[in-house]
């Protein structure tokens, strides 16, 4: 990419971003009700999307090739009995990505 | 990213989302009683403050303790941050930059990827929109708490992160010493903002000075969002056996993620797997309101 390239991504990601929080904002008034489908995604959306975006992150990862993706299961594994036992975010997050860069550092 | 915003997430996610007129009636009722009384009839304490300035500091007093834990939590990812992009050949202003005005840590991880593969805008729009979805929904539980705020209100509106959301929902800004909860909401919000922009800062320029090998370090983004996963499954139920049905919302997640990335390919499943989750999510909306119901019942 060029650095012009850049700069447009960058604000398009920036208006993308915005739009998403602003856009409450305008749709509903601040005394009229929210529409019941609306409410109800917002319980149900959030658990679905971080399950996505876990996905997401490990959609390039190959399981009949190379390390079979053990690296990444095994610190999910981890990341998993971290919070498990802490239930707070940074030590997970720490714990794991520390054991996944030993990981692929020895395999 | 912390102990006390994380279970202000579950209390926040616990709660219904619309479920804040009555704060807007405290909110009335504690400036209706402005007048030298606190609620319980004692005199209010002499250092009650008048002026602006007053209600500025007395607003930052309660709410920096507030963000001591996104302190910690902001200045690692933000270090990470601009480590991630100092490797990557990026120079050093432009975490900060991009910190300070993108402001979403999960977008930010991944737009390190993105400046690093070829033009695509759409693309890039269409994740951003994907990845801040969240932020539709903290809106809508905002909608009725940041009412009535002046100019403060569009940038509440703008510095909404998951953090700060977790905070300023779930925070009990006390009645009694008349804490503005508007500048309280602003402290929490502009802290918060400046941890993250400061972790930026210090990773982006000492990052290139770094010379230990960071191969693997982006996967603190999986962990993260494996993290938020992990809370949004245990506070929707811990029992075994009722797994597939406390769960469907994270199954479906997963599943129609998984599905759809067989069908179409790493580089083209995101929007095809939006789709499929947001069909299934309406799909099931009956049967799951009324379980839901059924259980309040019982």
């Amino acid at each position: 990419m060029t650095w012009q390239q850049q700069l447009i991504t960058i604000l398009v990601v920036i208006v993308g971003t915005v739009a998403t929080r602003f856009t409450p904002y305008l749709m509903f008034s601040e005394n009229r009700p929210i529409p019941p489908v609306i409410k109800y995604l917002g319980k149900v959306l959030a658990p679905a999307v971080f399950g996505l975006l876990v996905v997401y992150c490990l959609r390039n990862v190959s399981i009949t090739s190379g390390s079979h993706g053990l690296p990444e299961l095994i610190s999910l594994l981890v990341v998993t009995a971290l919070y498990v036992w802490r239930r707070d975010m940074l030590t997970p997050m720490v714990g794991g990505t520390l054991c996944y860069m030993v990981l692929i550092h020895l395999m | 990213m912390n102990e006390h915003a994380v279970a202000g997430a579950d209390r926040s996610a616990a709660a219904d989302p619309v479920d804040t007129p009555a704060v807007a009636g405290d909110y009335a009722a504690d400036v209706a009683d402005n007048h030298g009384n606190t609620r319980d009839g004692k005199p209010v304490p002499a250092n009650q403050p008048e002026s602006k300035r007053g209600t500025m500091v007395t607003a930052l007093r309660w709410a920096w303790p507030n963000t001591l834990p996104v302190l910690t939590g902001y200045l690692f990812l933000g270090i990470t941050y601009g480590v991630l992009m100092a490797t990557h050949g990026f120079p050093f202003w432009l975490p900060i930059v991009t910190a300070l005005v993108i402001y979403t840590g999960s977008m930010e991880f991944l737009l390190v990827g993105i400046l690093s593969s070829s033009f695509n805008p759409l693309s890039a729009f269409l994740t951003a929109v994907v990845v801040g979805a969240r932020h539709l929904f903290y809106g809508i539980a905002m909608l009725g708490k940041y009412r009535n705020m002046g100019w403060k209100k569009a940038y509440l509106i703008y510095t909404t992160s998951d953090e700060t959301f977790s905070v300023n929902y779930s925070a009990r800004i006390p009645q009694d010493e008349h804490v503005d909860r508007g500048w309280f909401y602003f402290w929490v919000s502009f802290l918060d903002q400046m941890y993250w922009v400061a972790g930026s800062a210090i990773g982006g320029i000492f990052g290139s000075l770094i010379t230990v090998d960071l191969r693997g370090l982006d996967f603190v983004m999986t962990a993260m969002f494996m993290a938020i996963f992990l809370q949004q499954w245990l506070q929707d139920g811990t029992s075994l056996q009722h797994v597939a049905v406390d769960h469907v919302c994270e199954l479906i997640g997963v599943v129609g993620s998984l599905a759809t990335l067989l069908v179409f390919g790493p580089e083209r499943f995101m929007i095809p797997a939006m789709t499929v989750i947001l069909v299934s999510l309406l799909a099931i909306r009956r049967p799951l309101e009324r379980r839901s119901k059924s259980e309040g019942e019982q």
